[in-house]
């Protein structure tokens, strides 16, 4: 198991409670839970790294517990309940410096819990119907929630009273009628204050909380079905969002235009994850398959079926192992090119310099063909 | 000098014209020969290499040649047949085995999805799912048939015959109402499916199949529906007794999803009295539903005789959970030119 599951390098939580590793160069896939022992009430609705040395996992169980997994040695080292299952399944997991972590449940309760496995240490109430919950890359301490009539909503966990930034209702539409909120993915965008949201009315909104302007300052539109999931590339600029019939396409951030689609998944997208330095994006949904596209030239990679419907995604910050092979290559490849470049460049100074010495020469159209003529033989 | 020139110059245009006849005279000539020696050359012409009959620029000539080429081709054809039909005979015994014919279906790309049936995993997903409360024996299956708003002609004999071959159906006017309302009356009657028969220009063409109480819903196309009336050498008006199911071809993951929706609209303890089958055979993605009753005429022989109706389902989409199309989340969805362009992979 130890052997296994420091090969992996993509996580995956399925609906039938089984978490499953994937590694990409061996094109092997690996369940790491007891298949006799399986019930639906385990099933796995939220992954998170327990550590940043990414050494722990961590599971949010329908039936309210978190377990931890180490990818050390393969094997579930604890579980701890957090929360009833009454209050609905966990919409978001995080952990903060270290030891402590972040749930949130769909009732809207956000809780943050200790090492020693009393109650909460702190709590807030998000409001109801929460969809998800997403800790700030930058400030572990942010956290934001959003949900179904429930607005996007930043909470500094530090100050639990009240959130720092609360969205507004987009305006009344040309009939004067409200247009409801129904967040179903959240995103910190790197490198600034603003966070992009998609909705279950197909709309990706960016909110910037440095301006006074609660409404998003950026609206955009995706297909006619509910986006269920979202990711935000390495190098910014560009969101990721994928609905519930299996579109996923690349809209970007400055005018919320697409940049293209990605083709492949057949059923809804339920989690959707960029690679930390590559240009990759890997998702996985109802139908059973964990999809890995490129996100240069939007082709996909990889395409692992795993038999069970999946949940939730997560993906290892080290080179993917396909990545190191790729990336490898890759690395080698545009040394290539510019080595190729290079080749071109010294013909292209070649020909310009005899092109100028015809010039200084006046000659007849003939010759200078006949020299051209040669010149090329020459290459 | 200009004057010697000038009639030099005319007898000179002269010259070339009369030059310019003669040579078209030689052409025409040489064409009409050129004909007559392809005429009689054309019961053996041979083609160069690299010819191509749709060179020829006359029509007729082309078509000409080109039924030639065919007739050339399917006389190849059966020499070749008959050789070797003669070298099996020659052969006797010893011949080789015939080549099995290649079809589109044997063909088929690898599915990785196809189940494997000691899969443990599987059998769990399988044994926990929406349906395993019909398997394991709870529920009862009872069904309730409804159309689209204002149905006619052939969709509401549709309904009913669909409702005398499956047990426990029950067959409601729409009167405009919206399924999503529908779904928790019937919940609330015990309704363990809901079948919505959908028609353009009097013909059914949509079929949507939503288990109770807790999905999926399976959206399918309908095609060549042919009712009991327009069936040749059907037999007798079908009994009540509860016909068995026969699955046929349902092999990849969302294809057992696809048979246990099926399986699951008929109680599960067949009535072998009344001799009746239900059979949904998959070929190629499309479904074929047919109705038969069987006789066994001595041990080796069986007569059959079908009883209608007969219709054809292409599956479009499975969603998870009650009908829902605007915010259900599917499980699977046909797209078009980005799923079917390989006709070799198959999804059920």
């Amino acid at each position: 198991m130890e052997e296994r599951s420091r090969l992996c390098s993509v996580w995956l939580g399925s609906e039938t409670g089984i978490l499953k590793g994937v590694s990409l160069d061996r094109k092997q896939a690996f369940n790491f839970s007891n298949t006799r022992a399986l019930s639906r009430d385990q099933e796995v609705r939220a992954l998170c790294w327990a550590d940043p040395a990414e050494s722990e996992l961590l599971l949010g169980c329908a039936d309210g517990t978190v377990r931890t997994f180490s990818t050390e040695k393969g094997v579930f080292t604890e579980a701890r309940s957090c929360g009833d299952p009454q209050e609905g399944c966990f919409s978001g997991l995080a952990s903060l410096r270290g030891s402590a972590i972040i749930t949130c449940a769909e009732c809207g309760k956000v809780r943050v819990w200790r090492e020693d496995g009393s109650g909460p240490v702190a709590e807030l109430d998000a409001g109801s119907n929460v969809c998800r919950m997403r800790q700030s890359p930058m400030d572990p301490n942010r956290v934001a929630t959003g949900g179904k009539d429930n607005g996007l909503k930043i909470w500094d966990l530090e100050r639990p009273e009240k959130p720092l930034f609360t969205a507004k209702n987009l305006r009344d539409d040309w009939l004067d009628l409200r247009r409801p909120h129904w967040v179903r993915d959240i995103g910190f965008i790197q490198d600034s204050d603003k966070v992009v949201t998609c909705t279950g009315y197909h709309q990706v909104h960016v909110f910037d909380p440095a301006t006074p302007q609660r409404r998003p300052v950026l609206e955009a539109e995706f297909g006619e079905y509910p986006l269920t999931a979202l990711a935000l590339p390495a190098g910014g600029g560009a969101v990721v969002v994928g609905n519930t019939q299996g579109d996923v396409a690349v809209l970007d951030l400055r005018k919320g235009l697409v940049r293209g689609r990605l083709k492949g998944a057949a059923g809804g997208v339920r989690a959707l994850q960029c690679h930390a330095s590559q240009p990759l994006v890997a998702s996985c949904g109802l139908d059973r398959f964990l999809r890995v596209h490129s996100l240069e030239d939007r082709q996909p990679l990889h395409r692992v079926y795993l038999k069970s419907r999946l949940t939730c995604l997560l993906l290892a910050s080290r080179e993917l192992q396909a990545g190191q092979g790729g990336g490898a290559t890759e690395g080698a490849e545009p040394q290539v090119k510019e080595e190729e470049e290079d080749e071109v460049w010294d013909r292209m100074e070649q020909v310009e310099e005899e092109e100028e010495a015809t010039k200084r020469k006046p000659a007849a159209g003939e010759e200078e063909v006949k020299k051209k003529k040669k010149k090329k033989g020459g290459d | 000098m200009d004057i010697t020139e000038v009639p030099t110059e005319k007898g000179s245009k002269k010259k070339k014209k009369s030059m310019k006849a003669k040579t078209k005279v030689k052409n025409m000539e040489v064409k009409e020969e050129s004909s007559a020696a392809e005429n009689q050359a054309d019961p053996t012409t041979a083609f160069p290499p690299t010819f191509s009959v749709s060179e020829i620029k006359n029509k007729q000539r082309r078509h000409l040649m080109f039924m030639k080429f065919k007739q050339e081709k399917r006389k190849q054809k059966l020499q070749l047949k008959k050789k070797r039909r003669k070298e099996r005979e020659a052969l006797g015994d010893k011949a080789p085995p015939k080549e099995v014919p290649k079809t589109i279906e044997n063909q088929r790309v690898f599915d990785e999805t196809a189940v494997d049936p000691e899969d443990e995993e599987v059998a769990f997903d399988e044994g926990t799912d929406e349906f395993s409360a019909y398997f394991n024996g709870l529920t009862n299956p009872k069904v309730l048939i409804t159309t689209s708003d204002r149905p006619r002609g052939r969709t509401v004999r549709f309904c009913e015959q669909l409702a005398s071959v499956i047990p426990n159906a029950h067959v409601y006017y729409r009167r405009g109402l919206a399924l999503k309302r529908i779904i928790p009356q019937c919940v609330a009657r015990d309704f363990t499916y809901m079948m919505v028969i959908n028609q353009d220009r009097l013909v059914p063409n949509g079929l949507v199949l939503c288990h109770l109480p807790d999905g999926p819903t399976a959206h399918f196309k309908v095609s060549s529906v042919r009712v009991r009336k327009e069936i040749k050498r059907r037999g007798k008006e079908p009994t009540e007794h509860y016909p068995e199911v026969i699955l046929n071809n349902f092999t990849t993951r969302l294809g057992h999803s696809i048979g246990r929706l099926f399986a699951a609209l008929f109680p599960q303890n067949p009535q072998f009295v009344g001799r009746q089958v239900a059979t949904f055979h998959n070929q190629r993605d499309f479904i074929f539903f047919r109705f038969h009753r069987y006789i066994f005429k001595n041990e080796k022989k069986v007569g059959i005789q079908e009883l209608g109706p007969r219709f054809t389902l292409k599956l479009r989409s499975l969603q998870k959970g009650t009908f829902d199309s605007k915010y259900g989340e599917y499980e699977w969805v046909l797209k078009r030119h980005e799923m079917d362009a390989c006709r070799r992979k198959f999804q059920l």
